[in-house]
């Protein structure tokens, strides 16, 4: 019946509404954003980072001056490195671990369990500013929360925002308030996992740690992956926490990297030079996630995969 | 015996396991209350130790009290402005260059996505100084309008999450309708925005969140006081004060600004949960 219809109409009409530029047509508003604010900037942040070029007045080419200036002669992005990298490897295996943790808790039935997946998720909605003030208050050496819990259980808490020795840490604890996404992810991941899987395992009789270890890893393990990047790149680029909580003190602990660009970009006005500090940035992160990606064939199992044993 | 003793066992355990979930939701949930109860406060309750955890009487006024501090009245409508925009241009635009990636076969296409995959890997920090040359150079800054036009033109998570969600959803409706006669623009309307309806709805919710939560982008991009999002207004009124001073007035105006995401998100819980969960697995 269609076909009739449709080829009483003209061909060429048809062919000009259906035509070769109409998925084009689509995808341009991407496309067009892509150009004028994502490549296009990030491109002209490269040449700058090549110059010298303070927010008002002339600038000029001055090579790799920004860069060696970097590493030899600026303590700051050292100590800010440092402060970046200190904070990625605390943050970044116990983000995966807690997460995984709190799905499994959640993965087997027991009542209320939708309640609490509600709950553990609920802060990951008001992340930002709302986080760091809230936390800087359960923080507070004096009259917070924390210290108020920690001393019944006979625990004297430190001055957690003002004692360097602490301060990085509370941001981990902070941070790790938010984590309801990487957990609901491997919650999905978790019950994806065919049951025959386990039941078989049971049958040979194979104890929990070895199930978990033998099944439930590998099977969860492209989910790992997704975690572990995000989590990476999310570890690099805290800045929000820093900026409201501590504003990089005392004495720099939490002088993260991204605060460092920051600053110098808005703050000293050294647009090039800032360039240059985000482009050593962007070049950890990808040299990180290469790394990561080429490690995964040897710990990540994609079902389908045909394999030698 | 064994027969007796698994479900004391059983029961143990389940109770372990309740014990345990409770302790999780203390630390979600503490902060919260933490917040609530030194908002309601009577002042005096407020900065002494130990602390008061149950108020001896609940004051509402302390919220009219600390909106009235600054002009968050103008803050809260910044943000409105601002949140609201880019959350209808999202789903916009997200829709319509997910449904040319999704539905058609054309040169460049695979290389475009690939191009569009990475881009979500550049990092903030790398774009925000070229973007407020450039902004500067349109004379965007201190408007709202570097916080609402880039949202026009498509964000490469949401493209990729509702291509994903158009790629599980069968073809025939939409090819039905191309044999009917409809053209590529009728077919999206009538047919792909019906069936993306809860992708939309994951879009719309995350991108309000993001919107409204955004602290940089306006700490970058505006100036002055009278264009302040709520977000940078609080932080600035955090920032007036040294000390605890100012803390209940700070937890009040807090909370108030978490309540819009927490309505979006009771609102949209179900399709959020499932959105969430399909991110994670390609």
């Amino acid at each position: 019946m269609n076909m009739a219809v449709s080829s009483m109409r003209p061909r060429a009409a048809r062919r000009l509404r259906w035509g070769r530029l109409t998925p084009y047509w689509f995808v341009l508003p991407w496309v067009v954003g892509l150009a004028v604010f994502t490549l296009g900037p990030l491109l002209f942040s490269l040449v700058i980072s090549f110059f010298d070029w303070p927010i008002i007045g002339a600038h000029h080419f001055i090579g790799f001056d920004n860069y060696s200036t970097m590493f030899t002669n600026d303590p700051l992005f050292w100590q800010a490195l440092g402060v970046t990298f200190k904070f990625a490897a605390i943050f970044v295996p116990l983000n995966l671990v807690s997460a995984l943790l709190l799905a499994m808790l959640l993965s087997r039935p027991a009542r209320g369990l939708s309640i609490y997946r509600t709950l553990f998720y609920l802060p990951a909605v008001v992340s930002g500013v709302a986080l760091a003030l809230v936390w800087g208050w359960v923080f507070d050496g004096q009259y917070g929360l924390l210290n108020y819990l920690l001393s019944l259980v006979g625990i004297s808490g430190p001055d957690w925002l003002n004692d360097p020795h602490w301060t990085l840490l509370a941001m981990v604890i902070a941070s790790l308030w938010s984590q309801g996404a990487a957990m609901l992810i491997f919650l999905a991941a978790l019950k994806n996992i065919p049951v025959e899987l386990y039941e078989a395992a049971g049958i040979d009789g194979a104890g929990r740690l070895m199930t978990f270890l033998r099944i439930t890893i590998p099977m969860i393990s492209p989910t790992i992956l997704f975690n572990l990047i995000t989590s990476i790149i999310a570890a690099f680029q805290t800045l929000t926490l820093a900026l409201v909580m501590t504003n990089g003190g005392p004495v720099r602990a939490t002088y993260f990297y991204a605060l460092y660009v920051y600053q110098n970009a808005f703050q000293g006005f050294q647009m090039g030079y800032a360039s240059a500090n985000a482009w050593i940035m962007f070049l950890i992160i990808i040299a990180l996630t290469l790394i990561v990606f080429k490690s995964s064939p040897r710990w990540v199992y994609y079902e389908g995969d045909v394999r030698g044993n | 015996m064994a027969v007796t003793r698994q479900p004391v066992q059983l029961r143990a355990r389940r109770l372990g396991r309740h014990a345990l979930l409770i302790l999780c939701s203390l630390f979600f949930l503490g902060p919260f209350f933490w917040m609530l109860t030194t908002a309601l406060k009577p002042a005096r309750e407020v900065l002494v130790y130990p602390p008061i955890l149950i108020p001896s009487s609940l004051h509402f006024e302390n919220f009219s009290a600390a909106w009235n501090a600054a002009a968050f009245g103008t803050y809260l409508k910044n943000s409105l402005t601002v949140a609201g925009l880019d959350t209808v241009a999202q789903i916009i635009s997200s829709a319509l260059v997910a449904y040319g990636f999704a539905r058609f076969r054309f040169r460049g296409r695979d290389a475009l996505f690939a191009i569009l995959l990475a881009s979500m890997m550049i990092p903030w920090d790398v774009t925000m100084i070229p973007r407020y040359i450039e902004f500067k150079a349109f004379g965007w800054i201190d408007t709202l309008k570097p916080l609402i036009v880039p949202n026009f033109f498509g964000g490469p998570f949401f493209i990729f999450l509702l291509r994903q969600f158009l790629l599980g959803v069968p073809r025939e409706l939409d090819e039905a309708a191309r044999i009917d006669g409809a053209n590529a623009l009728t077919t999206f309307l009538l047919v792909i925005v019906p069936l993306l309806r809860p992708a939309l709805i994951v879009v719309g919710v995350f991108e309000f969140f993001d919107a409204w939560n955004d602290y940089l982008g306006p700490l970058i991009f505006l100036n002055s006081d009278a264009n302040y999002t709520l977000m940078l207004g609080i932080a600035q009124f955090h920032g007036m004060f040294t000390g605890q001073t100012n803390v209940q007035p700070l937890m009040a105006v807090t909370l108030i600004a978490c309540i819009p995401p927490l309505i979006g998100f009771f609102l949209a819980q179900r399709h959020i949960t499932q959105g969430i969960a399909t991110t994670g697995i390609k």
